[in-house]
């Protein structure tokens, strides 16, 4: 069975601006509060800060355990002490995104009025529409009350990745090094069709309720588990999933249409049916919305245009096998930055676990990444 | 400026990238296309060059990247299109011409995106592949030229006379040039481009546009 209750409300470290963000869409948040983690010390001259940015359903505990669903961190192969991202050197910063589920200003806090006044309800479907763009004004609000005036780094993987992108667009004094991987300078339309099947299906469940689940405590855990089913398999690769589960059946081989038949089944289930006790639906509608929206060289013309005269030094990375943000995207990415002459490394890692690959362990991903970030760190003199 | 390290001379590899460091002043900006694992742009980072570099090979471009390096995987036939006119001083291709695809237009590039070329390859010319052909009547296989031919990447093999004979066409003004046996020594034939041609294991140049 589903669960249909939403999960609990626990405590989140976070940080409160009064004055609130004025989003791209023209609504004003107030106030505005950031769930975030830091792990690491912030050396005397705030050289040394790496920001972290998270994908579509991560989270600020890159490198500790989640308190939620108990599990490690989402990035600790990467972050920690003598990693790659190693939090012996780095002051390495994470935060949750705005619109996410995880303490920082999103459809499940209580909605607030233009003066900041408090609604009495949560925001819901009524929570203003974000922008990769949004996100990134709210981390630099963050960025900057930890009293960090440029990041030695700002490094992501897919969704994080257009954070990454935006950050050296809008902030680029701000941002020494960023590292963009398995991303892409927009959203392509494949990517907004598998979003919008998995918004579909949160729409069609009944306990959705226009938006208003919370009104009577459920939460539309069918639908939002056919999101992330979809969603996952995008994560994956053809080969990874003819590796890990094949043709093999799940119990008896009884020609059945309602229990799990292949075992491929129950793993999506699985995957369904954990990802609703720890994610809010409306969250994930906000922030599907906001990648899709992204489009870098909408913003600024071209995506050259919107790195001219950068003194940003880029990290991109892609995974062979990995088909929502394919190669050819960071290919084209670090060919706009080759026209903006901008500093560049970029190499493809051969996996063939799909998308889902920069979360897991590469380890010559790993070697190149620690590497980059230690060039970044020399030329600092960190 | 240091010596080049000792193992790419026991390799018997790249053995002109000393001579190409040397050729190129401090605090300018490379871009070094078939980069390797980035031995020459670490080389030149030391005299405070903004060295950029392009690897077709993964592995190799994977290694320069864990070093900090700025590289990307790519290929001097796809890949140089995409940089702005003039972006660097020096484009250097070492040993990687008699490779690409369209050398003319990989030649032409270089000299839009850069002011100065700096291009070596092995000579063709040398005698003792035209003693190995004349005498063996296979294709020559020389240390240099290890490779059978239906599997060598050297698809565009050229003599000193022949590359010459290119930059004449395209209007190139050659600022430098040297012919060097395998051990990276600069072989004493300048005077006569016939000899360099006959003795010169591998080639060097520096172009520009005229």
């Amino acid at each position: 069975m589903e669960q249909t209750a939403p999960f609990p409300v626990i405590e989140h470290q976070r940080a409160v601006f009064p004055e609130g963000v004025t989003l791209d869409c023209g609504a004003v948040l107030r106030p505005l509060s950031v769930a975030y983690r830091t792990y690491g010390t912030l050396n005397a001259a705030r050289s040394n800060a790496v920001l972290v940015c998270h994908a579509l359903t991560g989270d600020q505990y890159v490198a500790e355990r989640q308190p939620l669903t108990g599990r490690g961190g989402w990035w600790e192969a990467l972050v920690g002490p003598g990693k790659p991202v190693d939090t012996d050197r780095f002051f390495v910063i994470c935060a949750n995104v705005l619109g996410g589920c995880m303490g920082s200003t999103g459809p499940g806090e209580e909605m607030t009025d233009e003066n900041g006044v408090p609604q009495g309800r949560p925001w819901g479907t009524d929570f203003p529409s974000v922008t990769i763009c949004d996100m990134v004004r709210a981390q630099k609000k963050l960025v900057e009350k930890l009293g960090v005036d440029r990041l030695l780094a700002v490094i992501g993987g897919s969704m994080s990745g257009m954070q990454v992108l935006e950050w050296a667009a809008t902030y680029p004094e701000a941002v020494f090094a960023a590292a963009p991987i398995a991303a892409a300078t927009h959203h392509s339309a494949q990517n907004i069709a598998f979003h919008e099947v998995g918004r579909a299906a949160i729409h069609s469940d009944p306990d959705w309720k226009g938006g208003r689940y919370w009104e009577d405590g459920r939460i539309p855990a069918q639908g939002l588990s056919v999101a992330r089913m979809v969603a996952h398999i995008t994560y994956l690769s053809e080969a990874a999933l003819t590796r890990k589960f094949g043709r093999r059946l799940q119990g008896a081989s009884a020609v059945t249409f309602l229990e799990d038949v292949f075992q491929v089944e129950s793993y999506l289930r699985h995957q369904g049916s954990t990802f609703v006790r720890r994610f809010d639906a409306n969250s994930y509608l906000t922030i599907t919305r906001a990648m899709d929206y992204f489009d870098l060289a909408n913003e600024h013309g071209s995506v050259t245009a919107a790195f001219a005269n950068t003194p940003t030094r880029f990290f991109v990375a892609s995974f062979s096998s990995d088909w929502l943000f394919p190669t050819s995207e960071s290919r084209a990415l670090v060919r706009a930055l080759n026209a903006a002459a901008a500093p560049v490394s970029f190499i493809e890692i051969p996996t063939d676990k799909g998308h889902d690959a920069f979360l897991l362990d590469e380890p010559e991903f790993h070697r190149a990444m620690g590497g980059f970030l230690a060039g970044a760190a020399r030329a600092l003199g960190v | 400026m240091p010596e080049a390290p000792v193992q790419y001379v026991a390799k018997n590899m790249r053995l002109d990238l000393r001579l190409i460091a040397e050729m190129i002043p401090p605090n300018v900006r490379v871009l070094d296309i078939g980069c390797g694992d980035g031995a020459l742009m670490a080389q030149l980072a030391t005299k405070g060059v903004d060295a950029r570099g392009i690897e077709i090979d993964m592995q190799a471009a994977t290694e320069a990247v864990s070093q900090g390096l700025a590289v990307i995987h790519g290929d001097a036939d796809n890949d140089l299109a995409f940089y702005p006119d003039q972006a660097f001083d020096y484009v250097v291709l070492s040993r990687t011409l008699q490779a690409v695809e369209k050398p003319r237009e990989v030649l032409r590039q270089m000299l839009r995106i850069g002011r100065h070329a700096i291009v070596s390859f092995p000579n063709f010319g040398h005698w003792e592949m035209r003693l190995k052909l004349l005498f063996g009547g296979r294709m020559p296989d020389t240390e240099t030229w290890s490779r059978p031919w239906y599997e060598t990447p050297n698809i565009h093999p050229c003599t000193i006379l022949d590359f010459l004979a290119l930059a004449e066409m395209e209007g190139y003004v050659i600022e430098h040039w040297l012919a060097v046996d395998e051990k990276g020594l600069k072989a004493p034939w300048r005077r006569s481009v016939r000899l360099a041609n006959l003795f010169g294991e591998q080639a060097l140049f520096q172009l520009r546009r005229g």
